[in-house]
């Protein structure tokens, strides 16, 4: 079974037709790429795919259950997590916060435990904030856990959010425009980073991303979406030979690894 | 408990020990006059409308301008509890509390839909409904109050009851389930897509808010002999307002030093009644002028600060100060 | 039959004093609309408006229309001066600094006027005589006090639309409410626009000031305090942002709370409107004329 299955999924704004007819269809373990020109509907579908809009026609099943009309949060602790492409971080919160922020379903105790203290509170607060920072080593930040997260550099601010949607502990990842604003010798590290994760978490990753050498060297598979619609797709060879894709890029930098 | 017998944790039990038995000598050996016990009474009351509401506007994010209305629900039923159906105090207290509580679910759940200044005229509504509604009630005394309430909030209900509320809302906010709160004010979609419901969040903090604000209600009804819709008003949700902005929104101690400076100010201007409220006036907005984050932006105060500035981190940390 | 004209005596009244929370929810949504706040120093402007209207029958002999128009202008300055020294240092601050100030500057107002001429109410001057004219065989009354107040509302809102839609200020105005940093980008003076959105609102409020001296006779220093609450609920429920929103908002809120005088229990009157409101919001929070915006992620 897929991990997830897109059926003819099409979302409508006021006239305007931002996502028709997508059928997507992405197995465990899976490193995919959604690329697109400027409004094609990338970020429309990732916000279908986490309820923050809700679909005009079609359904999505995840792990084989219809996520349709579950909030988002719902949908977030079946296991899907997601990056913005325009940095959202919990932004007067420390680094430490963001991620712990992040862990929230998984904590167990009660209210009562942490109105009375118990040690049972302690305990899991512990092993919560030793998970945080083992995570936050990952991206490199576990040095800046105190710091107040707007006050990071750029690039650390799109690591601290790889590793805040990690620490909801997904198996499908959603990273839209990652390497945005990253320059090469970063991009590049970032995607050994990305395959790195999808490794050692057991993850499927999703990642939307303008920098198409760095699309075509990190997925397996690649969707191509223009006017909301999938043009193309197949492995980063094929697709970057397409007919319809060089069309579609026409006119746009692109730059071949 | 190894974990809450720490430095800090010691200084302060101390040091609100020793405020506790000065002032409980000093009102036995009635050098402070009844003029301030009612001050001290008033000035705890504020503790606990302000940290409580502090919890729903500065650290929720939830901005309300009903929160006197969750204040005269608890004074009301407690008062009712204790005249009518003659239960002991304590019981009228979490009586009241409680009620207020369930009225802050039932009111939270549809209007906490609505955000920032919705919110707040919704709210607004809400407290000026709770108000006249006891107004037309007969079994309360309508317009003319709820009379023969015994005086039974003293200094002793009043520090128990502050603490109290400071501890229960300070544990609350440094959890997993006060950092979802604070998150909802900070983002409330990346909060969402966070696995945060952020409905069930807000609810949380209207009702340990109400629940609160009800107590408050409670020891000052208890502490007037009588009480009147009118006490409950949308000036008296500003006024506690005032505190928490003053104070600093997402401030605990913030929030209690506000409530503390606000009384003995009120206290100095007595002196001046006839422009009292002209020089608060003009204290407030000189205030906001100048220190618009209020006094403590959202710091704590800490002991900690004696011997070095405070790491950010110290609210957040859950390692029991 | 005889309900139907009570019912209609009842219309009457309820749109004057429908007309008085138009005229002061106009000025709450203008303000609203360009900064965001809610200027709950407001209904206290209305107030000034109401005594400076006092003095200057009083004291200056000005009839009807010269009171009218020097507590507009009286109030015009106010608002200015209220705006440039409470609020313009806090246009960055947070939005309930900002509020809290605007409380500050309603409580100075109030006491103010308190500590200055007395708590007590005061017998607004007659000038205009008592007039009534009766329709249906003498069943429901106009009286001329309320067809003034319908005359001099509509006067006002039309000149405030044709401000707003026609005059180089006006469209300033709405570029400013629009979109503040691309409006400044276009060459608008922001401070000089929103003091004259200011100025426009607090005009319309003295005007309410004065109007609702003729209709009740009696003014005091906090009579401000209620029905700028009620105004700005006015606002609300036509869509904060919205002239007509406010106009119509107002409106409703006048004749509601007369109906609910009338048919129901006086005591009551408040939280009806205010029950109005919370229902208003729960189903349609963008109010009756407002627009439901959506932020994009
Ligand atoms: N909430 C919304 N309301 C109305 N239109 C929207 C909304 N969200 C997206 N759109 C429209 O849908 C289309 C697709 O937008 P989307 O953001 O998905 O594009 P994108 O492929 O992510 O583009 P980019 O590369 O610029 O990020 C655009 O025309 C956009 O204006
Ligand atoms: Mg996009």
């Amino acid at each position: 079974m897929a991990l997830l299955e897109v059926n003819n999924v099409s979302k409508v704004f006021g006239g305007l037709s931002a996502v028709t007819n997508l059928k997507m269809k992405l197995e465990a373990g899976e490193l995919v790429g959604l690329i697109g020109p400027n409004g094609a509907g990338k970020t429309t579908v990732f916000n279908l795919l986490t309820g923050v809009y809700q679909t005009t026609t079609g359904d999505i099943l995840f792990d084989g259950k219809n996520i349709a009309g579950k909030k988002p949060s719902a949908i977030n602790q079946m296991g899907i997590a997601r990056t913005f492409q325009n940095i959202r971080l919990f932004s007067d919160l420390t680094v430490l916060d963001n991620v712990r922020i992040a862990y929230h379903s998984h904590v167990a105790y009660k209210l009562p435990a942490a109105l009375f203290r118990s040690g049972r509170f302690y305990a899991e607060e512990d092993q919560m904030a030793e998970r945080a920072v083992k995570l936050l080593k990952i991206f490199n930040l576990d040095g800046k856990k105190d710091e107040i997260a707007k006050n990071l550099p750029y690039g650390e601010q799109r690591r601290l959010e790889i590793a805040r949607a990690l620490a909801t502990e997904p198996k499908f990842l959603l990273l839209d425009e990652p390497a945005a604003g990253m320059n090469p010798q970063e991009t590049a590290e970032l995607m050994n980073l990305i395959r790195w994760i999808r490794d050692h978490f057991n993850l499927t990753i999703l990642l939307i991303e303008h920098d198409m050498s760095l699309v075509m060297g990190c997925c397996e598979r690649i969707y191509v979406l223009e006017y909301g619609r999938v043009i193309a797709q197949g492995d980063p060879e094929n697709v970057k030979h397409n007919p319809k894709v060089i069309e579609a890029y026409l006119g746009e930098e692109v730059t071949y690894a | 408990m190894k974990r809450l017998l720490t430095r800090q944790n010691m200084i302060i039990t101390a040091a609100l020990l020793v405020v506790y038995i000065i002032v409980q000598v000093l009102l036995s050996t009635g050098i402070i006059s009844a003029f301030y016990e009612t001050n001290l009474i008033l000035g705890g009351i504020g503790i606990i409308m302000a940290v409580s509401l502090n919890l729903i506007t500065g650290f929720a994010g939830q901005f309300t301008l009903g929160h006197a209305g969750f204040m005269a629900i608890g004074a009301y039923f407690s008062a009712v509890m204790t005249v009518k159906w003659g239960m002991p105090f304590i019981l009228s207290l979490l009586g009241g509390a409680c009620l207020a509580a369930v009225m802050g679910f039932l009111i939270g759940l549809p209007t906490l839909r609505l955000k920032g200044d919705y919110l707040a005229i919704a709210t607004l509504g809400m407290g000026e409904v709770i108000r006249v509604v006891l107004l037309n009630t007969k079994y309360v005394g309508g317009a003319a109050g709820l009379f023969g309430i015994p005086r039974i909030t003293n200094w002793t209900w009043i520090f128990v009851c502050s603490v109290v509320t400071v501890l229960c809302i300070r544990n609350l906010l440094w959890s997993s389930y006060g950092r979802a709160c604070i998150s909802v004010r900070e983002d409330e979609v990346a909060a969402e897509i966070m696995g945060v419901d952020i409905t069930h969040y807000k609810v949380l903090a209207f009702v340990v808010g109400a629940f609160f604000a009800g107590l408050g209600g409670a020891l000052y009804s208890h502490y007037y002999y009588f009480i009147q819709p009118g006490g409950f008003g949308f000036m008296k949700s500003i006024e506690y307002l005032v505190m928490v902005v003053l104070g600093g929104m997402g401030s605990i101690t913030g929030s209690v030093m506000a409530a503390i400076v606000l009384t003995v100010i009120n206290v100095f201007l007595q002196q001046y009644s006839a422009i009292r409220m002209i020089l608060y006036a003009l204290l407030l907005i000189i205030i906001m002028i100048f220190r618009p984050e209020g006094l403590m932006g959202s710091k704590e105060f800490s002991t900690a600060m004696f011997r070095r500035f405070e790491r950010r981190d110290d609210r957040g940390s859950a390692g029991g100060q | 039959m005889e309900q139907f004209y009570v019912f209609l005596q009842q219309m009457v009244n309820g749109i004057s004093l429908g007309s008085i929370y138009a005229l002061i929810a106009l000025g709450y949504t203008m303000v609203y609309g360009i900064i965001k706040l809610i200027n709950f120093a407001h209904g206290d402007i209305y107030m000034v408006g109401a005594f400076v209207g006092y003095f200057a029958i009083n004291y200056l002999h000005v009839g009807f229309f010269g009171s009218l128009f020097i507590a507009m202008a009286a109030c015009v300055l106010l608002g200015i001066l209220i705006e440039r020294i409470a609020y313009k240092p806090l246009r960055n601050a947070t939005r309930i600094a900002a509020l809290i100030t605007a409380i500050g500057v309603s409580f100075l107002l109030e006491y103010t006027t308190v500590f200055a001429l007395g708590a007590q109410s005061r017998a607004f001057p007659e000038v205009l005589g008592n007039i009534r004219f009766g329709f249906f065989g003498n069943k429901v009354f106009i009286t001329n006090k309320e067809l003034l107040i319908y005359g001099v509302t509509l006067a006002l809102m039309v000149l405030l639309q044709f401000i707003v839609k026609k005059t180089k200020t006006g469209k300033a105005m709405r570029a400013v409410a629009f979109d503040r940093d691309a409006a400044m980008l276009m060459g608008v003076n922001i401070d000089n626009t929103i003091s004259a959105t200011f100025a426009l609102g607090s005009a319309l409020a003295g005007a309410a000031g004065v109007l609702v001296g003729i209709y009740y006779s009696a003014i005091s220093p906090l009579m401000g305090m209620n029905p700028g609450l009620k105004a700005f609920v006015a606002a609300v429920l036509g869509g904060i942002g919205s002239i007509p929103g406010a106009a119509l908002g107002g409106v409703l809120m006048g004749v509601i709370e007369t109906m609910v005088i009338a048919y129901g229990q006086s005591t009551f009157r408040d939280a009806v409107a205010f029950a109005i409101l919370i229902i208003i919001l729960i189903i349609k929070p963008s109010g009756i004329f407002g627009s439901n915006a959506r932020e994009k992620v």
